[in-house]
Order: structure tokens, then sequence, then C-alpha cells
């Protein structure tokens, strides 16, 4: 039994630790005090003003005309909140959580973007919340749903987000109070009074649109664009299955553009006999023209080299960083080539030996323990990458490239011996391949693990759950320490 | 200069008879002070008191022009024995603090302060920390008035009453000759509300005035037989005086009913504190046992000054109720064991009901009491028992995907390397024992970094590793210690290192220190590099540490060099030297910094002049989403977004435009080895004339290769 005071608007504000929420629930107050209600606000920012997430509450009051005041409470009440701003997608969710935001009552004004948290961003694969679900939540637990990019609003005026949330709010129609009565409090504050006002328009303008729902990345399918395209693209549609196709055109491009037309095609010759063992729904094909086109493409200097020096990510970078045309940009990368990488670039002989030197590898090491700073937009160090990429057309000859297609061959014939008896293990075996990335470090723990859970699965062979808990444990902490203690018990 | 400008604020002191003054309340308080006649305040910086602070800091000329000294005091324990001057001398002063923390390092001053007494009101205004958005232990500062016999008051959170309670807790502790607490809730210190205004009053004596003419009475020091005389005064003199006073200027306060209704003289109440009457007043409203004024339908009796109790409100108030429930938050009940007692003794058969309906811990809520009063109503009276709506919590499939959103280190804070430099010794020498400390650096025990065992208080970081000697030979480990340059200041430097420098502890110290005790707001200290008119600052950390022995002292002055960091401290680790190992790690809050520093930016862009631009990147094509340059960072502006790549599933690490280019990801990338993602970028407005010829030429001579390189690419494509 919550009985509402009709004479009362309630409103709890969602946000983030430096994201002007206190600077919101100020604005608000003074415009209900304008129109002569009674205004109280109170929040508990503590330590949570930094970066942590934080409620701030506003209590409005119709006066009585006796000069009584109302008592207010302190902290929104679960089940009796008029009007919920939140600033992100998740702190969205959390005024769900707790209950601020009441089916058949509340204007729910929530941001749709994103912005992750350390638990979120920290996990080795995809630690993501799922988005979808508080949105769906967000409509059946309101009166009425607004929701939009704020983040996304907040670029485009030049403004800040309590700018973008203030606008919403009133363009939301949530408080019996007109516009003009807000854009004076932006006014009355002195502080960018031009760019608040034009975050208020923005977010005022957009709370009387539906609800943008974030933009989903969808990929265009690569189109052929030279005879050697069009011949292997037409091999992709005669010899895959439907459901392979679309990751087998986009593997055989991102190969093309790695090495050539050969190499793309010698993707395809390994991709078939795997779908020749695959049947109905054709994960199994899928699956491996992903992961055999990204293990085939494997990152190296060369490669590392060309993407770093071409025109259209200097163009991507520019727009990144939100550098003016007028300005000058120089791009600094940070490179840390050990001797190890520089010998795997080497034709495989001369590299083979240089690492099975002590002598050599001890004389030559001392060149490359030290971090590079590798400022590409400089002449030197542009035609020094450039040369490096160059090497592309001796890569196949380099000892990296040899042992790399001695992996993927000994991890396609595993895939293949199981295929022919439980295509969900031979699956779970080409999924394994996500555990391979990155550089340095990085790769070697991740390669080692992949490694560790093929050698177990050969002397102990496991079903596809078994590979799919081992994979998922070698994801769980960067030490693998859940992997070694399942593998060792 | 703290974090923020209170200018706007001071403006509102000013403030004369019958003007209406809307704000803060902990705002409120300190114009409260100066309508009170207060001679002097001190206090120590936390939340929620800091803005009393820190208004007062920016009030520098308004408090001289009425003659009321004011000190940033080096701790709660300063500030606590400042009280001194009230001793003997018929001044006001009032000292501030965040409790319970502050209470326990005041707490000495406090026990011989309230033991001899006072002459001049002597107020201690702590911002009780409980609850929702509370940083420490939950703890009542309660006991130390109960302890002590400091009267505790615990006021409505409404603007007029807690401006009352200043005025009124300086008579009565006057009346009393006894310190009196105000204690105010984190929401009630935040919460905006109005008041009409009354005129500052001067001190009647200032303590200049008193210095001048000093005054003697060694009754009241605490030494045998003083001591004992103290006790007894305390219960035959101070007790009594205090109950008179709170009794006869009525501080407590009734509202409702006598009687409770639909009963024939069984009744109930309520006893509520202070400041859970808001919370409980919309309970009832929303049950339909109040209205939004605060008219009630049952009789409630306020305790506006929760300790002492007064015998014979209590007996009034329950006489003839069959049931009494007490709203009091926290624990141990205290007040709830008193009524038990008091009822006894005036052989009353009132049932008193608390912690048995209401939770034992965490915050009263108004939903909280909602519940409580329901079991309440339900029991003793339930004709007026709500039907509660069934809670409708989210379901878990969706619950599960909201994160949790600790507080983390500001992007680029100069204190995130000293941790990654930290995490990357420990991947070589193993882990070690860490002693962490109280601050922002406290944050390091969070993820991505997870460092720290223990935190014992504020500058205690050192003392708390002062156990861990380590053991001879093979396998021999040090202990790291933590701490800020706040808590060195507050005491770190006496207890933590003067005592590992007299004990010869084998450990090793690292002193953060960005400028400000940042935490708290950004305010300065002994150690600050700003110039402050008001203030003594530029005293560097590392005089003071050699100062009391130190032998092994380095210091960086950026800390975001990583090598520089880890290599430094794994000597500190390493070394055959014997003794404390003091790092000091110096660079400035980068809160702080960039508040001055965009001001100065805009101003110089606006003037058409060269600003030179820095921040970082990720290359979303090479970088492959392991992501473990976040688990060495943890910045907010260091985050991931969806793989653009159609065949990568995971997330790639993307950097924010609100990067502020501090240079760490770069020297994570370099000094772990991780990837070539990261790039830096050099962003120029208003090159010079050369700089735009340069850039103009070796712009073109790249663009012709690369138009020769796209189309090889082009040739070769699919």
């Amino acid at each position: 039994m919550t009985i509402a005071n009709e004479n009362r608007i309630t409103i709890a504000i969602l946000a983030l630790g430096g994201q002007g929420g206190g600077v919101l629930a100020d604005w608000i107050q003074e415009v209900a005090r304008a129109e002569g209600w009674l205004a109280q606000g109170t929040s508990v920012p503590g330590v949570a003003q930094r970066t942590g997430s934080t409620v701030y509450y506003v209590e409005l009051a119709k006066p009585d005309g006796s000069g009584r005041l109302p008592v207010m409470a302190q902290m929104p009440m679960p089940g009796d909140v008029d009007v919920v701003v939140a600033s992100e997608l998740m702190e969205t969710g959390r005024a769900l959580l707790r209950g601020f935001s009441t089916a058949g009552r509340t204007t729910l004004i929530g941001s749709t973007h994103r912005i992750y948290a350390i638990g979120e961003k920290q996990a080795m694969g995809d630690g993501r919340g799922n988005g979808e679900k508080i949105i769906e939540a967000a409509y059946q637990r309101s009166k009425r749903f607004i929701g939009f990019d704020m983040e996304a609003a907040t670029d485009r005026s030049g403004s800040v987000i309590s700018a973008i949330m203030f606008g919403a709010l009133a363009g939301s129609g949530g408080l019996p109070f007109a516009a003009n009565t807000y854009r004076a409090a932006i006014e009355h504050s002195g502080i960018a009074v031009k760019s608040n006002l034009k975050g208020f328009k923005e977010g005022f303008d957009r709370a009387q649109q539906p609800v943008a729902r974030p933009d989903e990345i969808t990929h265009d399918l690569p189109v052929p664009t030279t005879e050697q395209g069009r011949a292997l693209a037409a091999r992709i549609a005669a010899n895959l299955p439907p459901p392979a196709q679309a990751n087998a055109l986009h593997g055989v491009a991102k190969l093309m553009d790695w090495q050539d037309g050969a190499y793309a095609a010698l993707y395809l010759d390994r991709l078939e006999t795997v779908a020749s063992l695959d049947a109905a729904p054709f994960e199994l094909t899928a699956e491996t023209a992903r992961h055999l086109a990204l293990w085939m493409g494997y990152e190296d200097t060369i490669r590392v080299a060309d993407l770093k020096t071409r025109a259209s990510r200097i163009t991507r970078v520019r727009g990144e960083v939100k550098a003016g045309d007028e300005q000058i940009l120089s791009i600094t990368e940070f490179m840390h080539p050990r001797l190890q990488e520089v010998c795997e670039t080497l034709p495989a002989g001369i590299g083979r030996r240089i690492l099975a030197s002590k002598g050599l590898t001890k004389l030559l090491g001392r060149f490359f323990t030290e971090g590079r700073h590798v400022e590409t937009t400089g002449l030197r160090w542009f035609l020094a990458l450039r040369t490096v990429a160059a090497m592309r057309s001796i890569r196949p000859r380099s000892l990296r490239y040899i042992e790399e297609q001695e992996r993927i061959e000994h991890w396609l014939e595993l895939v293949r011996t199981e295929a022919a008896k439980d295509r969900e293990l031979a699956l779970e075996l080409v999924l394994c391949q996500r555990l391979i990335k990155g550089y340095g470090d990085t790769f070697e723990r991740g390669l080692g693990n992949f490694q560790r859970i093929v050698a177990e699965h050969a002397r102990a062979p496991r079903d596809a759950a078994g590979v799919r808990t081992l994979r998922e444990l070698a994801l769980a902490d960067d030490k693998s320490s859940g992997l070694t203690e399942a593998l060792a018990g | 200069m703290a974090e923020r400008s209170f200018k706007k604020e001071v403006l509102k002191l000013t403030a004369g008879e019958g003007e209406v003054f809307t704000g803060e309340g902990i705002l409120a308080v300190t114009k409260g002070l100066l309508q009170s006649g207060v001679a002097y305040v001190g206090g120590y910086q936390g939340s929620p008191i800091s803005h009393l602070m820190d208004v007062f800091a920016d009030a520098n000329d308004l408090l001289e022009s009425l003659g009321v000294h004011f000190e940033a005091s080096a701790s709660e324990a300063t500030a606590a024995a400042m009280l001194a001057a009230s001793v003997n001398y018929p001044l006001r002063g009032a000292v501030a603090w965040k409790s319970v923390v502050g209470t326990n390092v005041a707490s000495d001053a406090l026990s011989n302060v309230s033991s001899g007494g006072v002459t001049g009101g002597a107020l201690v205004i702590v911002g009780e920390d409980y609850g929702e958005g509370s940083s420490i232990m939950q703890e009542r500062t309660h006991a130390f008035a109960m302890k002590s016999q400091m009267w505790l008051i615990d006021p409505r959170p409404n603007l007029p009453s807690i401006v009352d309670s200043v005025e009124q807790g300086f008579r009565l502790s006057e009346a009393s000759n006894t310190p009196v607490m105000l204690q105010l809730r984190v929401r009630s210190c935040h919460m905006t509300g109005s008041f009409v205004a009354k005129d500052n009053v001067r001190p009647p004596l200032t303590v200049g005035e008193a210095a001048a003419s000093p005054v003697r009475d060694t009754d009241r020091i605490v030494l045998p037989p003083a001591n004992f005389l103290h006790e007894v005064e305390k219960i035959e003199k101070r007790w009594p005086a205090g109950i008179a006073y709170v009794r006869d200027n009525k501080l407590n306060e009734w509202f409702g009913p006598e009687e409770s209704p639909g009963d024939s003289g069984e009744g109930i109440g309520l006893i509520v504190q202070g400041g859970l009457y808001n919370n409980l007043n919309r309970a009832m409203e929303l049950i339909g046992l109040a209205d939004s004024y605060g008219v009630s339908k049952l009789p409630i009796y306020c305790l506006n000054v929760v300790y002492p109790i007064i015998p014979e409100e209590v007996a009034a108030f329950c006489k003839g109720k069959r049931a009494v429930m007490i709203l009091e938050e926290g624990q141990p009940e205290f007040i709830e064991h008193e009524l038990n007692t008091l009822i006894r003794r005036e052989e009353l058969d009132t049932r008193i009901v608390g912690k048995d309906m209401l939770p034992r811990s965490g915050e009263y809520t108004a939903d909280v009491i909602r519940k409580g009063l329901a079991k309440f109503l339900e029991a003793y009276a339930p004709a007026l028992a709500p039907q509660l709506e069934a809670a409708n919590p989210l379901p878990a499939p969706v619950a599960k995907e909201i994160p949790q959103r600790p507080a983390g280190f500001c992007t680029g804070c100069p204190e995130r390397p000293i941790f990654t430099a930290m995490k990357l010794v420990e991947r070589e020498l193993g882990p070690t024992h860490v002693s962490a400390d109280i601050g922002c650096h406290l944050f390091s025990i969070l993820p991505p970094f997870n460092i720290g065992n223990t935190t014992m208080g504020y500058g205690l970081g050192a003392a708390g590793a002062s156990a861990f000697k380590p053991k001879e030979g093979e396998g021999s480990k040090r202990s790291i210690a933590i701490m800020g340059d706040g808590g060195f200041w507050h005491n770190g430097l006496t207890s933590g290192v003067g005592n590992a420098v007299f004990n010869k502890d084998d450990t090793v110290t690292m002193i953060i220190d960005n400028g400000y005790s940042a935490a708290t707001g950004g305010q300065d200290i002994l150690s600050s590099r700003a110039e402050n008119a008001n203030r003594v600052t530029k005293n560097p950390i590392t005089k003071a540490v050699r100062g009391v022995g130190a032998k092994w002292v380095r210091e960086t002055h950026r800390t975001y060099d990583l090598k520089g960091m880890t290599s430094m401290l794994r000597e500190a680790l390493t070394t055959e030297e014997k003794g404390p190992k003091v790092i000091v790690a110096q660079s400035e809050c980068m809160l702080n910094k960039q508040r001055r520093e965009k001001k100065a930016t805009s101003a110089k862009l606006k003037a058409g002049e060269r600003v030179v631009r820095e921040r970082f990147g990720v290359d979303s094509d090479t970088c492959t989403g392991d992501h473990s340059c976040i688990r060495l960072s943890g910045c907010p502006s260091l985050t991931i977004k969806p793989n653009p790549d159609p065949l990568r599933q995971d997330p790639v690490a993307h950097v924010e435009n609100s990067c502020v280019g501090c240079g760490l990801c770069g020297e994570v990338s370099h000094a772990a080895v991780l990837c070539p993602s990261f790039y830096r970028a050099q962003i120029v407005a208003n090159p010079g004339k050369f700089e735009r010829f340069k850039a103009k030429v070796s712009g073109a001579i790249m663009a012709r290769w690369q138009a020769g390189a796209d189309k090889a690419r082009a040739a070769r494509a699919f």
C-alpha cells in the first residue's frame, strides 16, 4: 500500500562520480523554486565521487499556503519515485534493481550508452553485461521510458551529460514546469551557459523522439573487386554451406589483405576439408571459417608495420583524437620488438640459427631490450616501418610462418579426427583458437594454454563439455591458475 | 586550494537578520556557528564535513573581520585539543570531523576536556558516515558520548532545526559545563533547504583577548586528585544540569495525539532519534498514519538530544502505553537498553520494542522503517497495520547483468602507475604483504589491482607493517606499507616512519605525495606545492623523513615513469641495507591539475597561442582483445568497445576522449611487453610556420608512398 502524494514529486538521479549529478540536482531545485514549489535535495557522494555510482534525490512539494513546510524524505523510496534520470544504461538498470521505477507511475529517462565497469573491462574475453535485457525491463517497469544515447548527444552538442539530462527531463514533461524556467536556471548559474543551453536543447529534442536502441554493429559482406576475388567468392558459393559463407568471405578478404590470393586459396583448401565432415546446422564449418582465418592472419611485425602506416589509419586516428584540420597531428607508437620477434620475421634458417646460438642471442639481444617510441608520422620511422611491411613478400619463408602453419595443420588434423566421431567436440576444439591472441607475453600465455588443453585432451580425451570447461577456465584469470588446478586435479 | 570553490557560499555566510539562507545542511551549520558568536573553529576534513572546512578556509576575510580564529587542524586530535580554549575562558569553540573515525583519533583530547569540563560552550560537530555511501567501519559515535559524558544532539533533518541545535548546543554546553556533540548524518549534511538567518555575532571575548589575560584553575586538569573530583562532579553537578537544560528548554519534541487512535487507553507510541524523524514520517505517510506535514496519528516522542535521555520525559510518554517502539539506528542499541532500565525503575508495564522488529544493522531508510512499523502494528495495533505490497524485485537474469561499480582512481591519476609498478614487481619477486592506508590509494585493493592486505587507519599504513620482521636468510621477504601525504602529516611521520627508524623495521614504505589531501576534496597540507596565502606549504616530505632518522630515502617526481618506479621498488625490496626503506612518489593529483590547466589551456586557445595536447589511443585492428592493458591500469578513459573486425568477437580496448595523456598506457605496454596497439597522439593547435611547413613536406612524401602501397594492396585484394 503506497499512497502517492498528489502535491509532491520525487526525483531520483543515478550518475557516476564526475558526471555532474549534483549540478543537475541543483538545477532542478532551482527550477522548482522559481515556479513556486518547495525543493529539497540530498545525496551521499563520499568516495563514490571518484568514478563510483551515486544516487542523488530531489523532492519537490507544492506549498499548501499555510506557510508550513512539508517533511521531506532523505532518499528515494522504492515504489514512490515519480521521475528517474540515469546517466548510463547500467545505471538505468541499477534504478530498476533498487525498485526506484514503478510501472504505471515513473517517468524513466535513461541513457542507452555504456560506460563499462572495471569488472566488464578487465575480463580476458567478453565480460560485458547484456544491455538489451535492461532496456526491456525499463519498458516494463515505468510509465514512460525515454531512452537515447546521451553520450552521443553530449558529443553532438559539445556540452556535458548533465545538461543533456536536464534537457531530457524538461522535454519529458515529467515535471509541470515551463521549458523557459529550465533555461533560466542554466543562465542563472553563469557557468558554460552557451554550451549547456546547446546540450539542453539536444536533450529536450531527443526526449520527444521514440526510444533509440543502441546501434548494433553490422558488417557488410565483402564484395569482390578483383578477378581473383570473384573466383574465390564463386568457390565459396559452390563449395561451402550457406551458414559458413559469411565468415568465409570475411576470411578470404582478410587473408588477401594479409598476404595474397594464393594464401586465401590455401585457407579455402583447409576449410573445405572440415566442411566435408560437417552437417546441418554447419556451425563447425562456420566457426572454423572464423577461427582459421584469425589464426592464419596471425599478428606479426610485418602486419603491424603495414597497418600502422596506412593512410586510412592516420585518417582514423585524426578522427578518433578529434584533431582539427588546421592542427598538426603526430603519432608515436609504443613498440617493443624482442629478439624473438625479429628472428621470427627473418627467413627460417637465419632466425633459427640466431635463436639457437647463445652468443648471437646475447650479442643481438642487447639491441632489443628497450621499448621504442616510434613516431610513425615522422619520415624516418615511417620509411623504416614501410620497409618492414614490404617484407610481406618473403613472409612465407619466415620462421614464424613455418611455425604457425605447423600448428594450424596440427590443430586442423585434430579437429578433423574428432569431427568424424563427435562434431560437437570438434567445434569446441575449434573455438579454443580464441585463446591464442595478443603479442609477447600475452601471446605466449594464450598459446601455452591452448597447447595444454590439446595435450590434456590427447592424454585423457574429454567430451565437448569438458573441453569447453577448460577453455573457460583459461579465460577466467590471467595467471591461468584455474586451468592449472583443473589440469592437476 | 580545495576541489570546490566556496566563494559563493562564503557570501551566504554574511546574510543578516531576516534574510533567507538556502543551501546545504553542513553550510547551515557554519552560519549557525557565526550566529552563535563562536570564537574559534577547527577540524579535519572528510566526508561529509569537508564542505564545512572548505567554506571556512575560503572565508578567511569574513572570519578575520568577525574576530573568529579558524584552523585547518593537523588531525582530529589537534582539533579536539583546541577545545582547551573553552576550559578556562568563556570562549565558544567548535570543532568538526568525520565520525566515527575522526572521533577515534580525537578521543584522548575529548576524554580530557570532558573530564575537566568547560566554561565556554564547546561544540563537537560530527558527520556520521554510516550507511549507504559510507567508506568506514559501521560504528556509533554514541558510544563516545556515553563513555566520556558529552551530550549528543541528533537534530531533525531540516535546516531550521539544525541551525537551532547549533545555538542550543552552545547554551547546553555552558549550562552544564559539558562538551556537546552535534551529530549529522551524511544525507543531512548534503541536504538542501532554507532557514531564516540572524546577524552574525562577534565573540564577546576573542581568543587573542583570552590569551592576553590568562586564567589558571588546576582543578580542571586531569591529575590526581582532580581527576576523581571530576568524576563526582560529572555525576552530581553536570549531569543534572544537562538534564534540566534539555527538559526546561524543550529540546526534545512531541508529535501526534497524546493517545493513539482506536484503542482504549492501552495505546502505542513511537520514540525516534531526531535524525530519523523524516524517514519515519515518510514511512507513516505512505501507510496512511501521517500527512506530509508531520501531522501524525500516533504519538511520537522525538529525541533531538539522544544523550542524556530525560527519565521524566520517558516515563510520562510511556505511561499508559502498552507498547512503544524505539527507532534507533546502529548498534549496540544504547537507547533501547536505557529505556528498558528507566521503564523498570518507574515500574511501568510498557513493552519497549526495538531491534526485535527492526534490523540490527544498516541504515534505517523510510523503507526499512515502514517494514518494521508494519510488524509493530501487526503485533500491538492490528487495526492500524498496513497491507504492504509484495516486493517485486528485478528478475535474477536481468539483475545479474548489472555490474558493480566501485569507486576507483580518476583518469590520469598519478597513483595508478605506482600500483602498476607494484603489480609488475610482484610478477618478478612474488607477492609481498602490503599494509594499506586511508586515502584514494586504498582503491588499490579493488580491481584491477587487488593490492593490499589490511588497513588499520589513517596514517597507520607503515605502523600496520611494523610487525612483519623478515625472516633470516633464504626466502626472506619485506612487507610494503602504503601511506598518502595526508596520512603522513596526520600522524604517519611519527607513528609510521619514526617508529620504523627507532625499531629498525626492515620494511618498505611507499609515501604517495599528490600535493593535497585528495580523497577529502583536495585541501592543502604541509607538503602541498601550491602557494597558499593563509597557510605555510612546500615543506617536503623527504626532509621530514630524513629528519626523524630515515637513511634509505628515494624520491621520484614523476610517478608515470614506470621503469623508474619499478626499479626503485625492486631496489627497496632487495637491497642489503637494513632499516626502513622510504620511497616518496610524487606527482600532482590529476583532478586538481586538470582543474587548473583546463582553464589556462582554453584561455591560450582563445588567444590563438600554440597549444600542445596529448592523448592516447588504441588501434582496433591490431588489438586482439585480451585486455591485459586494462588489468594493469583501470583508467576510466581506457575502456572497451565492440570489435570492428567481423571475425573477432571479444571487445577491443579503446581510449576515450577524456584521456588526459598521462602516459601510463605507453609505459605499461613497454614495461609489460604488451602489444603495439597503443599510440600517443600529439595534437598541436595553432602551430608555428616552420612546424606547418615541415608537416606539409613529410606529409606529402608519406602520402605518395601510401598511395603506392594502397594501389598494390588493391591489386591483390578481394
